[in-house]
């Protein structure tokens, strides 16, 4: 059923009572020709374009809890192509532009709001690198503009623009950049799949893989063993767990990430603001809640529950910030399992095993990337070649020496 | 999450820095010495549940120990001097 006003009003005439389930609950078959283990946005974005692009409809998505459950359900929701590096950035722009066309695309409300995406700097060395990052987001098709301080000042008075350590001297904006509604997105993307043939299968975990010598052949899961032409992992936050049962070890260790969100005020800050003197990410939800996040807890973790100093880190932060926010009670956090690779960027590759391929390492920014993952996983998948912008997410890269380091900070993934 | 450093007795945890992974420095002279420094340095264990790791107690003995810990619930099993048997 396709949702349209003229839905709506039919709907509403009836009572609401014949609304359609969005996506099928399926049980799992025999066997298929593609199974992605993950039923997270990447892995239901993967299914989807590899329905509706190339044609691949014998598709499974097994996910072990409930599909959103994971780093999808976990992040703060914000969506950006501000990247400096040729490997990077011509693919989150394409994912950028994903974004635009997405409600058109899966004819579902994913509250895309490109209501901009501001960095701000505090130096002038620090305005030196966001100019050149600017350069290189506008080489690569995205937009960018960089703000002086009065421009800034217009846009969010409530900064803290004369602090003594940290002054505000502008910032780089994006103002394609904004937000998106995270279960709309993994709800879109579900229902597509599911509607093209796809069967999203629940509370199914990988236990172990079937394997002919080198050749992965399907999977063992709590719901029995699935054969499959092609097995793709996209399951960020435990991807060394699934490989280390095909008995493969990764360049990633899993950390956690918090995120937080307060009580709900009246309108405060219109886009997405990032504080240039230390990590924090800030926007403002349709409810009013203020939801913003910082630095990850720093050491390996599958616990999806943060420590109490790094509370501490970011709030302080945000005081820096906006001293406005001072009063305000924190509602709820929450901790979601970073995949951080070694370099900071993800990786969309075939593994040394046949018929096995892995989307992994998205490392915090996974949510934005979720329309181009499952474009060029896909990709991948259908066709055995990687798609053009996601060619340099290779796996083998940190032992050829051709890695993706925006950061710069070498093989300490706690410091991406 | 509060480690027991053999020095200076359980510490708040906020007072280390976390280096992770102990993989010892191979031997930069053996046949296939680049596979090895690869493996030593980008691959890493990544268990869920018990891990050893190394973390360095910057705000107190400046010591480097290793500690092994469960990765889902945070509980520390134990933490000694890193000095022996690391590389």
């Amino acid at each position: 059923m396709r949702y349209s006003l003229l839905a709506l009003a039919r709907h509403a005439l009836r009572g609401n009572r014949d609304w359609q389930p969005v996506w099928r609950d399926a049980e799992p078959r025999k066997h298929y020709d593609v199974i992605i283990v993950g039923g997270g946005g990447h892995g239901l974005a993967t299914a989807y374009y590899l329905a509706s692009r190339h044609g691949v409809r014998n598709v499974a998505v097994l996910e072990k809890g409930w599909i959103g459950s994971g780093n999808a359900g976990r992040n703060t929701t914000i969506i950006r192509s501000n990247y400096l590096l040729p490997g990077n950035e011509p693919f989150y722009e394409w994912s950028m532009k994903l974004w635009e066309g997405l409600e058109q695309d899966l004819n579902y409300n994913t509250m895309v709001s490109q209501r901009g995406v501001l960095n701000l700097y505090h130096s002038d060395a620090q305005r030196d690198a966001f100019a050149r990052r600017g350069n290189a987001m506008r080489l690569a098709g995205a937009d960018a503009e960089m703000l002086d301080a009065d421009a800034v000042r217009r846009m969010l008075p409530l900064l803290d623009f004369d602090n003594a350590r940290f002054p505000i001297l502008g910032g780089l904006l994006q103002r394609r950049g904004g937000t998106a509604r995270h279960d709309a997105v993994v709800w879109g993307y579900a229902r597509g799949a599911s509607d093209r043939g796809v069967d999203i299968i629940q509370n199914c975990e990988v236990t172990g893989f079937q394997r002919d010598g080198d050749r992965i052949t399907g999977v063992e899961t709590t719901r029995g063993a699935i054969g499959a032409g092609k097995v793709g992992l996209a399951v960020a936050g435990s991807s060394s767990r699934v490989a280390v049962l095909a008995g493969l070890r990764l360049p990633i260790e899993s950390h956690v990430l918090q995120a937080f969100v307060s009580e709900a005020i009246k309108p405060f800050v219109d886009g997405v603001v990032t504080f240039g003197a230390g990590h924090f990410y800030i926007s403002q939800s349709d409810k009013g809640g203020l939801v913003f996040g910082g630095d990850i807890d720093g050491y390996n973790s599958y616990a999806q529950r943060g420590n109490l100093p790094m509370v501490e880190d970011v709030c302080e932060s945000g005081m820096a910030l906006m001293p406005a926010i001072g009063r305000l009670r924190l509602l709820r956090s929450w901790g979601g399992l970073m995949d951080m690779s070694m370099d900071g960027s993800p990786i969309i590759d075939h593994t040394p095993l046949d018929g096995l391929y892995l989307n992994a390492g998205w490392c915090y920014g996974g949510f934005k990337a979720t329309p181009a993952s499952g474009w060029c996983f896909a990709h991948l998948l259908a066709r055995d070649e990687p798609h053009p912008v996601a060619a340099s997410y290779r796996l083998d890269r940190f032992e050829t020496g051709h890695l993706i380091d925006e950061k710069g900070q070498g093989a300490q993934p706690n410091l991406h | 999450m509060r480690i027991p450093c053999p020095y200076c007795g359980e510490r708040d945890f906020s007072e280390f820095v976390y280096h992770g992974d102990p993989a010892a420095r191979p031997d930069p002279a053996a046949p296939d010495a680049p596979r090895r420094f690869y493996e030593a340095v980008y691959l890493r264990d990544n268990p869920a549940g018990r891990h050893e790791e190394l973390w360095y107690h910057a705000h107190g003995c400046r010591s480097w120990l290793r500690v092994t810990r469960d990765t889902r619930t945070h509980e520390i099993f134990g933490a000694a001097f890193a000095s022996k048997g690391v590389a």
